[in-house]
């Protein structure tokens, strides 16, 4: 029968090795060789456009790269959608609803007015469309408008 | 009640009640703007009633950690705490920084980012209180007269807990960088240390409520934090499976998250075993129903309903849609929310002398609360499959199938009526027992 030493024998040895596996594979998966996060194409616009992002809780109604509040939509491909939607113009009408004074309300769920500047919303833009370009293991296929075409051919 | 200094631990669990009540209110926020009464956008847009809802469950079960390590620690070091008075000070600037925040997410002044959206200078704050708490529990425990394990896996939860807090205040250029250090802290968070804080409560409730010798209770206890680790430090993976890294992820992330619901199968069965050992009869049978319960349902919540959708196979269509929300309802009100009503409902007659335990609105707090977040669960859990079904199979627009999905939220809103009804005869129990007083020391049921 197991005794309370040999317990906490496998809770320390258990846990050591587990956490020592965790970080060896953190780091093999953003080593060089192993990074599909789309890091290289990173600019300055990029950046400005997460801070943007993160400043007004965008996450707490959407979701990007999967993760977020299932209240708005996805917004991994959303300028493809958007391209498909109104014919190549998905940057622009991105834009226009980011700037609009009015809160943008498709089928009466309302989004925040957030009235960006122009250049506020060219770098959310910018964010998106970096996003859009990470290799995401298929996710991308099962959220982007492209994929739902062939799904429903 | 053994000791004076235990009674501060009353007044964490009171502000743990005022906060649970205060997250319903913008959970109903939440839940009539999905059915279309969004009436209060103007000053509580869904995205900062999202913030609250999520910030204040962290908050209240913060505090109903901090009160059960303020009320179990001095018992188990059998020594009072070393100072009462900085535990108030902690207490105090609890509450402060957790309203500070949830103001400031009213007005726009948040960090935006899944569950830790706390602006960057609160975030210092948070550490202070949290190294202040850390100090006073950890120098009682170790000027005790005894180490137990329970104590030790409790301290060592909330040591852990504080320090992968860290991780998530650091900056990063990358989403997935960032989200990928994010998940240290949520994921590490729930699905690993809060598990020993679950644990050491569990234990110590245990330990009282069966009188099942404290040697069984704690080697049983080592083995179910050992297989939590075993399988929740890789089963992290889960998350990493499409946010743009390696596919490794995928592997690891499968094998160990499926493995993630045996730490809280042998939890549940740990518990029932233990209640059917115990020779002893205590009267509060309400803390025995909480105790078990917690057992039970986050077996069925965080176990059974993680592995539904953790398969990176299903995940791949279930990922960033409703089938979280439900998973996250009941996997939390079981892991963690009812072992703190657990902890509340064992100390409270023994910090107030009142034995309220027979109450039948104390039973009736236990399954309407249940019955209702079970409800709550399903109509989450077919919200969320008919959105997977209609947007990623057959390629619907995402507002198209919110609008067919908006019959789930009404019947949500009146399970979530069922929950907060039970919720509030929780809370109208806590009232009555009125304050904690010294007289209590003379009359306790141990």
């Amino acid at each position: 029968m197991l005794s309370k030493k040999q317990a906490r024998a496998f809770f320390l040895g258990g846990t050591l090795v587990t956490f020592l596996i965790f970080i060896g594979l953190t780091i093999f998966s953003f080593s060089v060789e192993n990074d599909q996060s789309n890091h290289e194409n990173i600019t300055e616009a990029v950046v400005r456009g997460k801070k943007i992002w993160e400043s007004n809780n965008c996450m707490g109604c959407h979701t990007i790269l999967g993760e977020g509040a299932y209240y708005a939509p996805e917004l991994t491909k959303v300028v493809d959608r958007m391209n498909m939607k109104y014919e190549g113009q998905g940057e622009e009408v991105i834009k226009s609803i980011l700037m609009s004074p009015v809160p943008w309300q498709p089928n009466g769920r309302k989004m925040v007015a957030y009235e960006m500047t122009e250049q506020e919303a060219a770098d959310m833009v910018e964010f998106f469309k970096w996003i859009g370009e990470i290799d995401l293991n298929g996710f991308d296929r099962i959220v982007s408008p492209l994929a739902k075409e062939e799904n429903n051919n | 009640m053994k000791y004076k200094s235990q009674k501060v631990a009353y007044w964490f669990f009171a502000l743990s009640m005022l906060l649970l009540i205060l997250q319903l209110v913008y959970g109903f926020v939440m839940g009539f703007a999905r059915i279309g009464f969004d009436n209060l956008h103007e000053f509580i847009p869904f995205n900062t009633a999202r913030a609250v809802h999520t910030n204040l469950l962290v908050v209240w079960l913060l505090s109903g950690f901090m009160g059960a390590a303020y009320y179990i620690i001095p018992e188990e070091a059998q020594r009072e705490l070393v100072s009462v008075k900085l535990a108030y000070v902690q207490l105090i600037s609890l509450a402060l920084v957790g309203v500070a925040a949830i103001v400031g997410y009213h007005f726009n002044y948040w960090e935006g980012r899944k569950f830790l959206e706390i602006p960057r200078p609160l975030d210092f704050l948070v550490v202070i209180n949290v190294l202040l708490f850390l100090g006073l529990i950890l120098v009682t425990l170790f000027k005790g007269k005894r180490r137990t394990t329970t104590a030790l896996v409790l301290s060592m939860g909330l040591l852990f807990a504080a320090l992968l807090y860290l991780p998530g205040m650091l900056p990063f250029d990358s989403q997935v960088t960032d989200s990928f250090f994010r998940w240290w802290v949520v994921h590490l968070w729930v699905e690993g240390v809060w598990e020993l804080i679950m644990g050491g409560i569990l234990s110590f409730l245990l330990i009282k409520l069966t009188g099942v010798d404290r040697e069984v209770i704690e080697k049983w206890l080592y083995v179910i934090v050992g297989l939590t680790f075993l399988s929740g430090v890789l089963g992290t993976g889960h998350h990493y499976y499409y946010i743009g890294v390696n596919k490794i992820w995928l592997i690891v992330g499968g094998i160990f998250s499926a493995l993630e619901p045996l730490a809280f199968l042998a939890m549940a069965l740990f518990a029932v075993n233990m209640y059917r050992k115990g020779e002893k009869k205590h009267p509060n049978k309400l803390a025995l129903y909480w105790t078990l319960g917690a057992a039970i349902v986050s077996f069925v919540g965080a176990g059974l309903l993680g592995f539904a959708h953790t398969l990176p196979q299903t995940n791949l269509y279930t990922h960033g849609t409703l089938v979280t929300a439900m998973h996250a309802h009941l996997a939390f009100w079981g892991a963690y929310g009812m072992i703190v009503l657990a902890i509340i409902s064992y100390s409270l007659p023994n910090m107030t002398g009142r034995k309220l335990y027979l109450s039948s609105r104390g039973r009736a707090a236990f399954w309407l609360s249940n019955i209702g977040m079970i409800g709550m669960t399903v109509a989450f859990g077919v919200a969320g499959v008919v959105q997977v079904y209609l947007e990623r199979k057959l390629g619907m627009e995402f507002m198209e199938v919110q609008k067919e999905t908006e019959v789930h939220f009404v019947v949500l809103i009146l399970c979530a009526s069922l929950f907060t009804t039970g919720i509030i005869l929780y809370v109208i129990d806590f009232y009555r027992h009125g304050r904690p007083t010294d007289e209590a020391l003379e009359v306790n049921v141990e």
